[in-house]
């Protein structure tokens, strides 16, 4: 072998091991999680209450709580996302102002998680008065989000082809008209993915929640918008480190990981395979 | 596309003169360009509000008092708004991240668009998308249950609650944004200055490090910044797991309490109004400045090598 094939084969083995680094990296977390958090898991776990100082019982009020917020979150995020996505794409002149919005949207998705908490604090909870609460919290991850639901929607209008508007301004539709006919159906499954993994971004995050209204603990389920909640990430947080018997605890905080890793990861597959499935059919349809 | 308004009549209804229809259509045209707008409006929004609330404090206590060194609001004695060691922290263990991150992301992201089988690239693609789905509040624990303790056994500490530990964390954070970024970067490197390279005699190899990753340059600088700015601004791992002490930290193994995690800490008990209230968004309106910084930079690089690539 020559010197050249030689440095050419280490150089590429060192490229492979910084790729398996990164792969056994993502095992290890799933797996340090799986197999310390499966033996907790079960019915009971997933729909009780937590007992005795949260030794004991389950993490069904966090579990709810976390999805009633992201449900808040992304009635808020998804609807405003798409009507960005429509101007951006659809209405707007690609000049100056335009470059100033996408400027704003990718600066907002590098925005501190705990900046968008305390921005939350201050107005949501402060000055709009809604205080700790649900929707305090489901619209401060609302604005986390939106970066993310513009972009996918916009992404999603891309895809659909520039003859399906034309096709209808020709007829004599006006621009909404188009839009709402030829583009948005065609759309819908991009925008939906665009969708589900904000919801997912919503669930696992938590330093947005922590002043907007995640409680330590409730022993009543919410009944209003305006209650406090209990959440999945927060209860994780509070279990490995606020509470005064961490050791004991420590079962159910693996078993909170694991649902919470289970709940992501769950919606992220299912956004993927949306967009697998439509793209194979809108290959198949060209 | 153009913007014309359509002059057509044959989806007209009946009762629907054209006039109502132009109405219609311009104010729907008015409600997306709002909409549109959002994104400035909130960006701007968030830097008003963090200014608003931070000044009463900068005004009380003077600009002064929050270059000094600690921070303490709480103390009995005299109470300090110095914001430099958490200022320090943040730095120390955003870099501690990067020294780890950048070679390992940019070494996988090499190997992803030159070297890796396609079979190879099905699975790493994926398991990138997961690592970035990974909330930090896991990762955060992970640090406390195994990382810790790894840290703890092999320097001969009590714990392993240090700028070390929130450095490990903040790599694996940081990784997925510097590897899809910097992959993307490399991969969009012209065939035919890879050929031209190969016809000369070069190795692959010799490609990739004297004509590629050149190239790439600006990409992959780009990729850096966004996982710092990612690093800077991340809150619940270092808040678990680097440990929360309030003094200057003189090496890895110390522990440190960043920007992040003395908000997080703090937010939840002070009195509403109060001097130390308004201090908490003074650091929350640094740590924006910061990473705004960082990602205005990351954009300008960006689209210098979109700009070129054209």
């Amino acid at each position: 072998m020559t010197r050249k094939a030689l440095i050419e084969k280490i150089g590429f083995t060192v490229l492979g091991l910084c790729a398996l680094l990164v792969i056994l990296t993502l095992l290890g977390i799933l797996w340090n999680i799986t197999s310390n958090g499966a033996s907790v898991i079960n019915w009971e776990f997933i729909t009780q209450s937590p007992r005795e100082g949260m030794t004991q019982g389950g993490i069904f009020p966090a579990l709810l709580g976390t999805l009633l917020v992201s449900l808040i979150t992304v009635l808020f995020a998804v609807p405003l996302g798409m009507f960005s996505a429509i101007y951006l794409n659809e209405y707007a002149y690609q000049g100056r102002l335009v470059r100033m919005i996408r400027l704003s949207i990718r600066n907002l998705s590098g925005v501190p998680s705990i900046v968008y908490g305390l921005f939350g604090v201050a107005l949501f909870v402060r000055v709009f008065h809604f205080g700790s609460s649900i929707l305090s919290a489901g619209l401060t991850l609302g604005l986390l989000t939106l970066p993310w639901t513009i972009t996918a929607s916009e992404e999603a209008l891309k895809t659909v082809p520039k003859s399906y508007r034309d096709g209808a301004l020709a007829l004599g539709a006006t621009k909404w008209q188009a839009i709402r006919t030829n583009v948005l159906p065609y759309s819908i499954p991009g925008m939906l993915t665009g969708a589900i993994l904000g919801l997912a971004r919503a669930a696992g995050e938590t330093a947005p929640i922590l002043f907007t209204g995640a409680a330590f603990f409730i022993p009543d389920l919410p009944k209003t918008l305006f209650d406090q909640f209990m959440a999945l990430p927060y209860h994780l947080y509070i279990l490995s480190t606020q509470h005064q018997d961490i050791a004991r605890v420590r079962p159910i905080a693996y078993g909170t990981a694991l649902v919470l890793i289970a709940l992501v990861l769950t919606l992220n597959m299912v956004a993927v395979l949306i967009r697998y499935h439509y793209r194979k059919k809108a290959r198949m349809g060209q | 596309m153009p913007n014309s308004v359509s002059n057509g009549t044959v989806l007209e209804m009946p009762g629907m003169t054209r006039s109502w229809r132009q109405f219609q259509d311009r104010s729907i045209r008015r409600f997306f360009q709002f909409n549109g707008l959002l994104s400035i409006l909130i960006l701007l929004g968030i830097f008003i509000i963090l200014f608003k609330d931070g000044f009463p404090a900068l005004q009380e206590l003077g600009i002064g008092s929050f270059i000094s060194l600690i921070w303490n609001p709480t103390s009995y004695v005299k109470e300090t708004y110095g914001m430099g060691a958490m200022i320090f922290s943040t730095l120390m263990v955003t870099f501690g991240a990067l020294l780890i991150a950048v070679p390992v992301g940019l070494g996988c992201a090499a190997y992803l668009s030159e070297v890796a089988p396609n079979w190879v690239r099905e699975i790493l693609k994926p398991v990138i998308e997961i690592l970035a789905g990974i909330p930090s509040v896991v990762l955060g624990f992970l640090g406390i249950v195994v990382v810790g303790p790894w840290i703890a056994r092999v320097f001969h500490l009590p714990n392993g609650l240090n700028a070390l530990n929130g450095a490990v964390l903040l790599a694996v954070m940081s990784l997925p944004t510097i590897i899809s970024i910097s992959e993307d970067a490399i991969s969009s490197v012209p065939r035919a200055y890879k050929e031209a390279s190969l016809a000369l005699g070069a190795s692959r190899w010799q490609t990739l490090m004297r004509v590629v990753v050149p190239s790439a340059l600006s990409g992959i600088i780009a990729s850096v910044m966004l996982g710092m700015g990612r690093a800077i601004g991340e809150t619940m791992t270092v808040l678990m797991a680097t440990g929360n002490a309030q003094s200057l930290p003189h090496h890895f193994l110390d522990a440190v309490r960043t920007m992040t995690a003395t908000i997080a800490i703090e937010l939840g008990e002070v009195p509403f109004g109060s001097e130390h209230y308004h201090g908490l968004f003074v650091i929350g309106f640094v740590l924006f400045v910061m990473t705004f910084l960082v990602n205005l930079v990351a954009d300008i690089v960006l689209a210098k090598y979109q700009e070129v690539e054209r």
